[in-house]
């Protein structure tokens, strides 16, 4: 045998786990999880492509011919569109499959930072957001002719990349209930009707009154999107309601989905 | 240091947990040692993997203790001591097999390098290569990388050496062997049982949640009567195996197998019968038969009960 075993040897005294290799296992756990999901097309490009082909479609071609505002109405309301899928995706089906092929199992037994798992998923959500968010302000500004000042611009970005959270908390939840392959097809159930029902394709206006004045308030995607349209200017709300109702669904849902986790694995 | 009395690493003390209706582990008492490689031996479904879910903090024992160096498994702290090899965990395919090894050796305090990791397990050739895109053995090679990575004191592996070649087994039985003479402990499940032959120190056999042996892998032997004959003959199998003594008779390859606690008589019986006889060989049982007794008597009872 060639191996040299003495690595082994030189073993020192248990030691507690210094602060500073605590943060490195936090950035090593969120390196990987981007580097792994930027190595794999099969999620990003649907999850980046979808809301801005959609946008394209309804918010330039067909809404231009109307007026310029169609076009920024449709840009709030496909960024809120655009960012409930890296959150429900990203996070339901990844965790469906984890838990489906003992990754999951593995990551619990060794000696990972619990958050750190999370934490790695979020931010890899975050910067999915972030690039939605740029393709769809290009397609605006350029094809839309939609004209948004810089500070527009940064309270968009403000808005819907932190915005992203509660629906990773929502796929989080869902990924507790399904393994594998079953996910994709439950957060689509949960996904598109949530997009129809808090007004992201026709105003709430238009929508029956128990649909917008009751269900809509219920939903995340409702309360980002108020946010959002605030953002490019369309109306003018005040944010902090939406933001208080944003951040308890947030922590009330990713609580149960803990819980859930912790009880199922 | 955390080790607790007697090198006692982990423990289960009357640890017992049921899924519903099936209890999964029935009071089980176990105990892991440093400098003692451990093989936890049983057919699917005798608790092996409830009982090693719990000392990993996966599960929690709805009755009995559990303790992971003095402490809750499901303490961050204690499991930064243990390395684990899980049968079946698909880790992400497109990472590169370095990167895998940075990420699992980030979660310890004073770990190897990638490249003594690599080292030790085999793959230092495939580091740049997706894990992906290895063949089984090299991902359960990899795989090993990781458990080793951390400098663990308590090293689980379950099924460690499934899909690896023989040179790469041995590899890997030498880096076992390696970690147990400098005071480790390693816990092993295993379905070749001359792998638990090679490595364990002591034996531990699991049956329908409980254990119903522990030893040496001698002593186990020992509680085991059977003898092994073999050699070419023209006496059928069948006639032998009506034989008073004779346990089982089979052929193997062009010679008669037969498994016997009179060897002595069986002998003398088949060279009346063959003054031909050749290529005769006597030898105690393996740990092969000892679990097939030991764990066909508990099949027999089981079917009893449930008759």
């Amino acid at each position: 045998m060639n191996t040299d075993l003495s690595i082994l040897s030189e073993r020192p005294q248990a030691l507690a786990m210094p602060r500073g290799r605590i943060v490195g296992a936090y950035l090593t756990e969120m390196r990987s999880e981007i580097v792994r999901y930027l190595r794999n097309p099969g999620f990003l490009l649907p999850t980046m492509l979808f809301p801005t082909v959609f946008y394209l479609m309804f918010g330039v071609f067909l809404a231009s011919k109307n007026s310029a505002d169609a076009s920024r109405y449709l840009l709030a309301a496909y960024g809120t569109f655009g960012v409930m899928a890296p959150g429900l995706f990203g996070f339901g089906v990844s965790l469906a499959m984890e838990r489906e092929t003992g990754l999951l199992t593995l990551k619990r037994a060794l000696p990972m930072p619990p958050f750190a798992y999370l934490l790695g998923k979020m931010v890899m959500a975050m910067l999915i957001a972030a690039g939605v968010m740029t393709m769809l302000v290009v397609l605006a500004t350029t094809l839309g002719h939609v004209s948004l000042t810089g500070g527009q611009l940064v309270q968009l970005y403000a808005t819907n990349v932190p915005g992203v959270l509660p629906f990773c908390a929502l796929g989080l939840f869902i990924g507790t209930f399904v393994k594998g392959q079953a996910a994709p097809a439950l957060i689509n159930l949960v996904y598109l009707p949530m997009a129809f029902l808090s007004g992201l394709w026709f105003p709430v206006s238009v929508l029956p009154k128990f649909i917008g004045n009751v269900v809509a308030p219920l939903l995340p995607s409702y309360h980002l999107n108020a946010l959002a349209l605030d953002a490019v200017g369309i109306a003018k709300v005040a944010p902090l309601p939406h933001v208080l109702m944003l951040a308890t669904f947030t922590a009330l849902v990713s609580w149960v989905a803990a819980r859930r986790l912790r009880r199922i694995g | 240091m955390l080790r607790t009395e007697q090198g006692v690493l982990a423990r289960l003390t009357q640890a017992t947990k049921s899924y519903g209706k099936v209890r999964a582990l029935d009071g089980v008492d176990l105990q892991l040692r440093g400098g003692e490689l451990l093989a936890l031996l049983g057919p699917n479904g005798a608790g092996k993997t409830t009982a090693i879910g719990l000392l990993l903090g996966l599960l929690r024992a709805d009755a009995g203790a559990v303790e992971l160096f003095g402490q809750d498994p499901q303490a961050i702290d204690a499991r930064r001591h243990i390395g684990v090899m899980l049968q079946d965990a698909a880790l992400p395919p497109t990472l590169r097999v370095g990167e895998l090894i940075r990420l699992v050796a980030s979660y310890y305090p004073a770990p190897c390098t990638v490249a003594e990791s690599a080292e030790l397990a085999g793959v230092s050739d495939l580091l740049k290569r997706p894990y992906g895109k290895l063949s089984g053995g090299q991902q359960r090679r990899v795989q090993f990388a990781l458990a080793i990575c951390g400098r663990p004191k308590l090293l689980f592996l379950d099924e460690p050496t499934v899909g690896m070649d023989i040179e790469a087994r041995r590899r890997l039985w030498d880096a076992i062997r390696h970690l147990v003479a400098e005071g480790n402990g390693v816990v092993l499940t295993t379905h070749y049982l001359e792998e638990a032959e090679a490595l364990a120190d002591r034996v531990c056999v699991m049956a329908r949640g409980k254990v119903i042996s522990e030893g040496s892998v001698d002593a186990l032997r020992a509680r085991v009567a059977m003898k092994r004959v073999r050699c070419t003959t023209r006496v059928a199998p069948a006639e032998v195996a009506q034989w008073a003594g004779v346990a089982e008779a089979t052929m193997e390859g062009d010679r008669l197998c037969i498994s016997t606690e009179a060897p002595e008589a069986v002998l003398r019986r088949l060279l009346a019968l063959d003054a031909d006889l050749s290529a005769l060989e006597v030898r105690a049982a393996g740990l092969a038969e000892a679990f097939t007794e030991l764990t066909r008597d508990d099949a027999a009872s089981s079917l009893q009960e449930a008759a």
